[in-house]
């Protein structure tokens, strides 16, 4: 009680001085810039020393020929790992957009409100935040474990697990921005509810939707955790059958020749790993900025 | 059109009703296109119970074996010990040092992108810290193993043992460079941006006229930001930094390639090897020599899983209660 007629008293007549007021304003400011600047200054500092030691690795027998078995020796390059990549991130983007696009349709056009959809909002908000480890250990047991070999399927799969959630939510979000008119005019024109969705709807919301996808599939294309157990790595080129092949073996890629190759005493295998790094770096990054730029109309409404 | 119009001509009674049926003939469109698209939803939710199932079925055989004894023994030390301790020790010092980092950075970047800068000048800084998130964990890990390591280990952890800090012990012993304080160091930077965003977008949230009313009265920047954005914003901001924890926690390539993956016994030093949850599975999995050590690691990933859901949830019970708060929707 008495802790307050004082401040009663004081306040409103005699503010605090302004000197000090000012000085913590001015601290905190600072701070900021600072916090900032570290931000950027290590995103800076990890793709310099990428490119520093990654662009020497880089030349035709980089791209065009295979791994080397044991021994580090030059003119190898990572081809195999390069394709690999490309078909298990592919064979995870053709489930799981599709998939998630269709979920968020749901969520938006159906399901704004009610229990199923609060339901099934809360599990995907919380497989969003699932480790992509236990995705990969998913994968092992679901599909590994049964077939007795390792694949790029399942490694697609398990990559395929955590793009879903993350398109599933990017993409009602976006939805969630089309204005109710256009939903209205278009059921006003007498056009059945699918049609009204896919044909207005969707399409009004294409760009951010094109975008979305796009993230999604880049957020799980440098994975590396979920391929440990399930696509593993190999030396040789992919075959379509046999124990070389996508759905039978192992697949070689990018993340898990790096892993591999890091510790290697071998400095000539580093340098690939900084090779293969810099490719990641340079597709996944070059990728996503490129798509913010061509498609940032898309987010205003 | 003109068919329906004709059999609405004709007298009442049966016709006339089954003229009615025709004119809002019924599609089935609508709602196999709603099934599907239910269906389509709630696979997420599906794939999430089958995988509980998974992880239990595949590590029943180290449940069975070995009953709660993980939880209770230090040492990780195939082929008899399966102690999960050590690596629950290393989840927990390095998602700390991360958290203590990455929280007031990611806080002041946020409060300088939404109260103290240029809509422009917010939107660069902004998307260059988002990069970070983009920036794939093995290239955090290579960058963290070959540059801030031996950064760590040749300059930065002899000169903290010339302070007074290099009194305390858990700043004590050799300092190799690739150890729990590294791995926290890069762990902090991996989650500062999922920090950042996600309490950003919750600063945004906060009315303009409440913050005005601040202004008005002659507050400073920071006072309106302590005494009123933060106020208000606060269970967002829990949720933020639980969200960032849950990532720390499961947070695997970057961590296992830098902490140097100790599994037995629990370090007394910062400046010493040890390992994590994901780091001993990621480290031993593909070594594993017997059915018991592989399904004692999918134990160990089902022990992981359970602590980060307690996480996810709690961060979603806390930014779903700020988006009440502020009236917007999901």
């Amino acid at each position: 009680m008495s802790a307050s007629t004082v401040n009663v008293v004081r306040s409103p007549l005699k503010p605090r001085r302004m000197a000090g007021r000012r000085l913590a304003n001015g601290l905190i400011t600072t701070g900021a810039w600072i916090a900032a600047a570290i931000g950027i200054f290590v995103m800076g500092w990890i793709l310099f020393t990428v490119v520093i030691h990654g662009i020497g690795a880089w030349n035709w027998a980089f791209f065009t020929k295979l791994p080397p078995q044991g021994q580090y020796s030059p003119g190898h390059g990572i081809a195999n790992c390069i394709v690999g990549t490309i078909l298990i991130t592919f064979g995870a983007a053709i489930v799981g957009l599709p998939l998630g696009f269709f979920g968020a349709i749901y969520l938006s056009e159906f399901g704004r409100t009610g229990r199923v959809a609060s339901a099934i909002r809360a599990i995907t908000n919380i497989v969003l935040g699932v480790p992509s480890i236990i995705a990969g250990m998913f994968a092992y047991g679901l599909i590994v474990v049964p077939s007795h070999h390792y694949s790029g399927f399942a490694g697609s799969f398990a990559l395929m697990f955590i793009m879903l959630p993350v398109m599933t939510r990017t993409a009602e979000d976006i939805l969630n921005l089309v204005p109710n008119e256009l939903r209205e005019s278009a059921l006003a024109m007498g056009v059945p509810r699918w049609r009204a969705t896919l044909g207005v709807v969707v399409k009004a919301a294409r760009s951010g939707l094109i975008t979305g996808g796009i993230l999604a599939v880049l957020r799980v294309a440098g994975e590396t955790a979920p391929l440990l157990f399930t696509a593993l790595s190999s030396p040789y080129w992919m075959t379509l059958r046999g124990p070389s092949s996508y759905f039978g073996g192992p697949t070689a890629n990018l993340t898990m020749f790096i892993w591999n190759s890091a510790n290697a005493p071998d400095p000539g295998l580093v340098r690939m790993a900084w090779g293969a790094a810099l490719l990641i770096i340079v597709a996944v990054l070059g990728v996503n900025i490129l798509t913010r730029l061509l498609f940032q109309r898309g987010k205003e409404w | 059109m003109s068919t329906a119009e004709v059999e609405i001509g004709t007298p009442p009674g049966g016709a006339g009703a089954k003229a009615h049926v025709r004119r809002h003939h019924f599609s089935w469109g609508d709602p196999l296109f709603r099934w599907f698209t239910i269906a389509c939803a709630a696979a997420v939710a599906v794939a999430m119970f089958v995988l509980i199932g998974v992880l239990v079925k595949n590590s029943w055989l180290a449940i069975h074996t070995n009953g709660v004894s993980p939880l209770t023994h230090v040492d990780w030390a195939p082929p008899d010990q399966f102690g999960a301790l050590s690596s629950l020790f290393g989840t927990f010092v390095t998602t700390v040092i991360a958290m203590i980092i990455a929280v007031p950075l990611a806080l002041a970047i946020a409060l300088l992108l939404v109260e103290l800068v240029h809509p422009v000048v917010s939107r660069v800084v902004g998307t260059t810290v988002e990069m970070l998130a983009a920036v794939p964990s093995i290239i955090f890990g290579l960058w963290g193993f070959l540059v801030i390591a031996p950064l760590m280990g040749n300059h930065v952890e002899p000169w903290i043992q010339t302070t007074w800090l290099g009194h305390l012990p858990i700043f004590s012993g050799t300092p190799f460079g690739d150890d729990i304080l590294t791995a926290g160091l890069v762990l902090s930077l991996m989650i500062l941006p999922f920090i950042t965003a996600v309490s950003r977008d919750v600063l945004k949230m906060v009315p303009t006229v409440t913050k005005e009313a601040g202004y008005g009265m002659g507050s400073t920047t920071w006072e309106v930001t302590r005494k009123i954005s933060m106020r208000y914003a606060l269970s967002g901001i829990a949720g933020a930094v639980f969200l960032g924890l849950g990532r720390a926690l499961g947070e695997t390539m970057a961590v296992a390639l830098i902490i140097g993956g100790l599994t037995t016994g629990i370090p007394h030093s910062l400046f010493s090897q040890g390992t994590t949850v994901s780091a001993t599975i990621a480290l031993n999995f593909g070594e594993a020599q017997s059915k018991l050590e592989t399904s004692a690691l999918i134990e160990l990933a089902l022990i992981l899983f359970a602590i980060t859901m307690v996480f996810q949830a709690l961060a979603q019970v806390w930014l779903a209660r700020a988006r009440r708060m502020s009236g917007s929707r999901a």
